[in-house]
């Protein structure tokens, strides 16, 4: 086979089904005429910088990552697309929760007090309701304590330890507050972390997207929208595909989009996360 | 809660039901009723129901519209109490997944086609007459096909082998006194000790099986379970049986192990069925009588007497299962023939029945030491020989061999009964 003829992605190995989830697609794409294959990697950093280096040609990109795949390609005078995503990435928001009881009524209330967030590069639950509460006049680390649960970085939140860890601080009293994607807080709730009741919502944040399959303009065009359309056409009637969908957790893909990562983008700028090169300028970031 | 239908679109007001108290269930409910790209509105006063309910439609493959357009169709003072929330319009997820589902077979065997000939192994483990989901895996179960397992009876047997069980705690009177010579106690000894190895290869045989038996054959799953759980409930009888004086267990002959290995080895559930429950099974069901009349001691009667109900069920299984194998191939005989002939050229090396078994049946029935006694208790387990012989050749005979050939495989038996 000829190297020229297999489209190769990357993708983050924040989990191991991650490998059967891959191989599931490999195999999918192979029976339906696409060779295709894929490389993992520990973390977003590396993905990006050698997914515009040329290594590979799609990545399966956090929200983080895609951010920086733009700002990368801009630098040199590439473009990156967003070409396909789950149903699932679409319109998530962020919560911070309090618990029920504790007097804080307002996010002004906040003020002095101690916010559990997740990983330091965590979209959901760190870097955008962190930009949430400045965008309410409240200064992360000086109008309030910012305590990370700073789980497998380079990951950007994709592993649950963190959220979950923030939420367990909350319980414990050692965090006033908790951030943490909406769904997880159901999931908080139905797997016993928080009990009903005891905790309350205080603030939600506008909606956002989560993860895409990013490519760069030399992405071989062919393969990349026999990709696509290999990936609209999943259907989740189909008995083969549907345990493949329901491990990457989606019922249907849809077409990218990126107008909804501007909240993300608001708040890489104002943790200095990114410069607008795409370097990383975060500096307790370690990956 | 309250739903009103004035047309399309439905709204229900679920009050102060929360997501962490069941809120799904009565939204699936009302989802369920209508087509894929029905709209449904969400009334409710739970605290965080909105954020809930968005996160809940993303899992669940829902579009979720919050804002109240369309509501001005619906008069909500009619309709509901509670703010209205969203709109959740229904995704073809839920619908998707039952795509292609199969009924596997119904639970009730006489049912028309309640029973596969060959269930397909991606049945799995679902219950027998469930609705399975496309896709799911596919298991190995080596014995899948209705032929090499089924047996018309089996449904009356395993309703009898549930309703026969016993505690040998109170079904022994374990407190009953009695006194015995110590050289009968040690005979009956002996006796225990050769029947706890036995009733270990009938538990063992089955058990292999079982595990190999497709479950959409229900009914056979659970009698050998079943008859699993008699020979540990026997085991356990006789165990106690032998230490009840306190004294060691008896011998265990390299005889008697190879025969019984012949037995676990045998890789052919048929075979072994035929084997096991119709030549040993049976062979022991005429010893246990045996024991029930001329032990010396009332728990080894009794034991014995709660023993051979349950192997006359097993005996009965057996027979099931091959009168309807051979209902359907007549030529499963001669492979049933064949095994005994293997299974004695096999053995004809080692020397059947341990001495010291044989000589302890002797005197357990004699239960003295006088020349009149052995030589009554001598003349009892020629007897039961007999017996055996007989029993075995009837049941052959029933299973279609000629008079002739039943009484030239009973013949070929092992002496060592099971």
């Amino acid at each position: 086979m000829n190297d020229s003829e297999i489209l190769v992605m990357g993708a983050v190995a924040y989990d191991p089904k991650v490998v059967t989830i891959w191989e599931g697609f490999k195999a999918y794409f192979y029976q339906n005429g696409l060779n295709f294959d894929y490389v993992l990697y520990s973390n977003y950093e590396r993905q990006v910088e050698d997914h515009l280096a040329g290594r590979f040609h799609v990545a399966w990109n956090s929200p983080l990552a895609w951010i920086r795949a733009e700002r990368l390609a801009g630098s040199t005078g590439q473009k990156v697309e967003a070409v396909v995503m789950r149903d699932t990435d679409c319109d998530l928001t962020s919560l911070i929760v309090v618990k029920s009881d504790s007097g804080i009524g307002d996010v002004s209330d906040l003020k002095g007090k101690t916010v559990a967030v997740g990983a330091i590069d965590s979209p959901q639950a760190t870097l955008i309701p962190l930009s949430y509460l400045r965008s309410h006049g409240l200064i992360p680390g000086v109008d309030f304590e910012v305590q990370y649960y700073d789980l497998l970085g380079g990951k950007h939140g994709d592993h649950i330890g963190g959220e979950r860890e923030a939420a367990r601080a909350l319980i414990a009293g050692r965090a006033d507050a908790a951030c943490m994607i909406d769904g997880n807080h159901l999931l908080f709730l139905s797997e016993g972390t928080f009990k009903p009741q005891t905790t309350r919502v205080l603030a939600q944040t506008e909606t956002f997207d989560h993860c895409n399959f990013t490519v760069t303009e030399s992405a071989p065009q062919r393969l990349v929208e026999r990709f696509r359309q290999l990936l609209l056409e999943m259907s989740y009637d189909d008995a083969a595909v549907r345990p493949l969908l329901d491990l990457e957790g989606l019922k249907e893909w849809r077409t990218g989009r990126t107008e909804s990562y501007r909240a993300l983008e608001t708040a890489v700028d104002e943790f200095g996360f990114y410069d607008n090169d795409g370097n990383i300028t975060a500096s307790n970031y370690r990956y | 809660m309250t739903m009103t239908e004035i047309s399309q679109p439905q709204i229900i007001d679920i009050k102060d039901l929360s997501f962490e108290q069941g809120a799904h269930l009565l939204i699936k409910k009302h989802l369920s009723e209508l087509p894929v790209g029905g709209k449904l509105g969400i009334s409710g006063h739970a605290r965080e129901l909105a954020i809930h309910l968005r996160g809940w439609c993303r899992t669940q493959g829902h579009e979720i519209l919050f804002g109240t357009n369309g509501l001005d169709s619906v008069n909500l003072n009619q309709t509901t109490n509670s703010p209205f929330v969203a709109w959740i319009v229904r995704g073809k997820a839920s619908t998707g997944r039952w795509k292609d589902a199969e009924r596997a077979g119904a639970p009730d065997f006489r049912e028309p086609n309640a029973i596969a000939e060959r269930p397909p192994s991606k049945w799995g483990l679902a219950a027998r007459g469930a609705k399975i989901e496309a896709g799911a895996p596919e298991f190995y179960f080596g014995l899948d096909s209705k032929t090499d397992v089924w047996a018309e009876n089996v449904p009356r047997l395993y309703a009898q082998a549930a309703a026969a069980q016993w505690n040998p705690n109170t079904a022994i009177d374990w407190e009953t006194p009695f006194e015995l010579p110590v050289e009968i106690e040690t005979a009956v000894v002996q006796v225990m000790t050769y029947l706890i190895e036995n009733e270990t290869a009938a538990l063992l045989v089955p058990a292999r099986f079982l595990a190999q038996i497709h479950p959409h054959f229900r009914e056979v799953m659970q009698l050998l379970a079943i008859q699993v759980a008699d020979e540990a409930r026997h085991i356990e009888v006789f165990t106690r049986r032998a230490t009840f004086r306190g004294h060691e267990l008896g011998l265990s002959t390299v005889g008697g192990q190879t025969s019984l290995k012949t037995l676990f080895e045998e890789p052919d559930f048929t075979l072994s069925s035929f084997l096991l429950s119709v030549l040993g099974e049976g062979t022991f069901l005429n010893l246990l009588w045996f024991l029930e009349e001329h032990a010396p001691d009332p728990i080894t009667r009794r034991g014995a007497q709660l023993a051979a109900q349950d192997e006359a069920r097993h005996v009965a299984f057996g027979m099931g299962h091959l009168q309807y194998q051979i209902s359907l191939d007549p030529t499963v005989r001669e492979r049933l023939a064949a095994a005994v002939r293997r299974r004695f050229d096999a053995l004809s090396q080692t020397t059947g029945l341990n001495e010291e078994v044989f000589d302890s049946l002797v005197i357990l029935a004699a239960k003295e030491w006088t020349p009149e006694a052995i030589s009554e208790g001598f003349g009892k387990v020629q007897k039961l020989k007999n017996e055996m012989h007989q029993s075995r050749t009837a049941r052959l005979q029933k299973l279609g061999f000629s008079a002739k050939e039943a009484e030239n495989l009973s013949s070929l038996h092992t002496k060592n009964f099971m």
